[in-house]
């Protein structure tokens, strides 16, 4: 496998900043044990982490035969045996007949359906350093936190736009952007959004049940990958390098009252099948345990960030990232699928027919940049971006091109109770 | 002849098809109820919970008789919360209780059903009941005060027929309250199948949702409901499972 050059130095870093982040890179020794939690963080039954990554370590793509993947696709319902077929390499000539039953699953889960949000950015400060990501600590980023009347701002440009479910999201900062900081802005977003999302650094349950109360009721959280040495490589500092914590944070939101949890890997960072099924599995497990849950997956490939072009998601193509969404969606035909502005139109235009049940629209993911981007009025104080889009398109065009599709956009489906 | 009809809530209904307004085109709606005939169409109260001038109560005709769900009710509790909800919209009194614990099958919790139903009914409101169909629960829910009981056919959206079939006929058989059979049902044959089997009314949705001429099948289910209706009306049902006649008959050596 083709290997990434995430490593870049900024000019700006003290003598001092730029040994310790050498130090990091080149010599494991001086990082911290990725598999120990740190002070503060919540532990709960690591049955669910145990059983995926049994799960994963036993699963064997290459044994997977024509012959499997034609019995999967004749089966009714898809059993374990049967994903693990429809993701290996044996189920890439089967593309076409895998994409007309994750239609069928999804037309009868779903309907014509496709669901429309946005998410907002609302600060890109960050502990981290994740060698992959455009906010890491230390890439030399314009860093910017909203204030109330700030995201209030930005909260009214996007709800003017139509948006009526906004995902919030943060850099992985708790000194910059702590829980209270997220409680206010989730606070403000119910004033002017249906449905309120978080796509947050993991916390404890007690303060997922705050969160909720301020008005959240959707957690997602990537684990970017399920393989933990490649994670402890790539997450070199912070809280995140806490591979368990991470884990189990969907878990934790679960207890803490959240309705809906979201989860993902990073394709490309890792053996993206070994991903995707972990992914997967991670689902199936909590479901079991947890069966009023609403689940959902994404499934984002890396993109390029600000300083480094040359990041890219190897040898996931389009072809093997459509094999993996039909399998998912015939494996957990309830599941909800988002595909992200990562993704080119003519890609998500074709998904959505086939896999996908949510899109975003009118996205950016700089900082305090929505009335400029929407409305072309400049504001030279916004934050950088975590990484570039590939689908720029505003809410209204989204709206039309997915009626053009023969598609129901829906903007909410949902209650707060 | 007297004019066949049901009654809910102190309301005579005509039309035995009650259509469901999820997962498809606005715009389709409206030629679904006409083509239909629909007097009764259901609606989740979380999709008008929206903003944009797509609510779907612009798109329902005048005269229908709109059914709220609470889906997304995961206890009794939330039932009765998005059934107040409900009215404040303005969508009447009526109320079809989705209780679902189980994000997976859609499977109605028949327990918090019967809670929700005791206090909305206490409240005033007309209960439709979506519910497993387990004898028990359903003379629970006669008890609690609900206004018909909706036994499920197969899994929601699974468009897969009355695979509980023996199961809603007991309920036919011994519940006094009408009896509308709620999901999974796939065909317009299976709709007809169930009207002769004795039910007051047919939900469905997801059938038409997905069909290619959403209007044509709504029409197709329209005529199957009648046919079926018909047929039970006719005694057809009982005829058929009595079979054939034997030429000879078995008793024809009994002396007076």
């Amino acid at each position: 496998m083709a290997e990434n050059q995430f490593f870049i130095d900024s000019d700006k870093l003290s003598g001092e900043a730029l040994a310790h982040k050498h130090l990091l890179e080149t010599d494991p020794s001086s990082r911290t044990n990725h598999m120990e939690y740190m002070e503060g963080m919540e532990r709960i039954s690591p049955e669910i982490r145990e059983k995926t990554l049994a799960a994963m370590e036993a699963y064997d793509y290459s044994k997977y035969t024509a012959r499997d993947v034609r019995m999967a696709l004749a089966h009714e319902t898809c059993s374990v045996e049967d994903f693990k077929a429809l993701l290996s390499p044996a189920a890439a000539p089967f593309l076409e007949q895998m994409a007309q039953r994750a239609k069928l699953e999804t037309s009868k889960h779903f309907g014509n359906t496709v669901y429309l949000f946005t998410p907002l950015y609302i600060a890109n400060y960050c502990e981290n350093y994740c060698v992959y990501c455009g906010f890491n600590c230390y890439n030399d980023i314009h860093r910017k936190k909203l204030n109330a009347e700030e995201i209030e701002h930005e909260m009214k440009v996007i709800a003017d736009s139509g948006i009526e479910e906004i995902l919030m999201l943060t850099g992985e900062s708790r000194a910059a952007s702590d829980v209270h900081y997220i409680g206010e802005a989730c606070r403000l977003a119910r004033k002017y959004f249906r449905n309120v999302g978080l796509e947050i650094y993991p916390v404890n349950s007690d303060e997922y049940r705050y969160l909720h109360e301020c008005g959240a009721d959707y957690v997602t959280v990537f684990q970017e990958t399920y393989d933990s040495d490649k994670y402890e490589t790539l997450h070199l500092m912070g809280h995140k390098r806490v591979f368990p914590y991470r884990f189990e944070a969907q878990e934790r939101a679960i207890l803490g009252g959240m309705r809906g949890v979201g989860f993902s890997a990073l394709l490309g960072l890792s053996d993206f099948r070994k991903d995707a099924f972990a992914s997967a599995m991670h689902i199936y497990y909590l479901q079991r345990k947890y069966p009023h849950v609403e689940y959902s997956l994404s499934c984002p490939r890396l993109r390029p960030i600000i300083n480094n072009d040359r990041i890219n998601p190897l040898d996931v193509h389009e072809k093997e990232l459509c094999q993996i969404l039909c399998a998912y969606r015939i494996f957990l035909p309830y599941v909800g699928i988002t595909v992200s502005s990562r993704e080119q139109k003519h890609f998500r235009d074709g998904i959505v027919k086939i896999a996908a049940t949510k899109v975003s629209a009118g996205v950016s993911t700089g900082i305090g940049d929505h009335e400029s981007k929407y409305t072309g009025k400049e504001n030279a104080d916004a934050g950088d971006e975590q990484f570039e889009i590939s689908d720029g398109r505003s809410f209204d065009q989204m709206y039309g091109d997915m009626e053009q599709e023969g598609l129901q956009p829906v903007l909410n489906d949902y209650v707060y109770v | 002849m007297e004019k066949d009809t049901f009654a809910l809530g102190g309301k005579e209904f005509s039309s035995r098809f009650i259509l469901g307004s999820g997962k498809y085109s606005m715009e389709l709606i409206k030629a679904a109820v006409e083509n239909a005939g629909a007097q009764i169409i259901t609606l989740a109260v979380r999709r008008t919970n929206t903003k944009k001038s797509e609510s779907i109560l612009d798109y329902i005709p005048e005269g229908v008789t709109l059914l709220p769900n609470t889906s997304g009710a995961r206890d009794a509790k939330e039932a009765v919360r998005i059934a107040h909800m409900a009215r404040e919209l303005g969508c009447g009194n009526f109320v079809k209780i989705e209780i679902m614990k189980d994000s997976k099958y859609l499977l109605p919790d028949n327990v918090e059903t019967v809670k929700a139903t005791e206090i909305l009914a206490s409240e005033g409101f007309v209960v439709l009941p979506y519910m497993y169909p387990d004898l028990y629960t359903a003379r629970d829910l006669v008890n609690a005060g609900a206004a018909a009981v909706m036994p499920l056919a197969s899994p929601i959206g699974s468009n897969k027929g009355l695979a509980t079939k023996e199961f809603i006929q007991i309920l036919i058989d011994e519940i006094d309250l009408p009896v509308i059979v709620d999901a999974g049902i796939g065909r317009p044959s299976q709709a007809c199948e169930a009207m002769e089997m004795g039910a007051a009314a047919v939900m469905a949705n997801t059938a038409i949702a997905t069909a290619g001429d959403i209007p044509a099948m709504a029409s197709a289910f329209k005529a199957a409901i009648e046919a079926g209706r018909s047929a039970h009306l006719a005694g057809l049902g009982r005829v058929l499972e009595r079979g054939a006649s034997a030429s000879d008959p078995l008793t024809g050596f009994l002396r007076d």
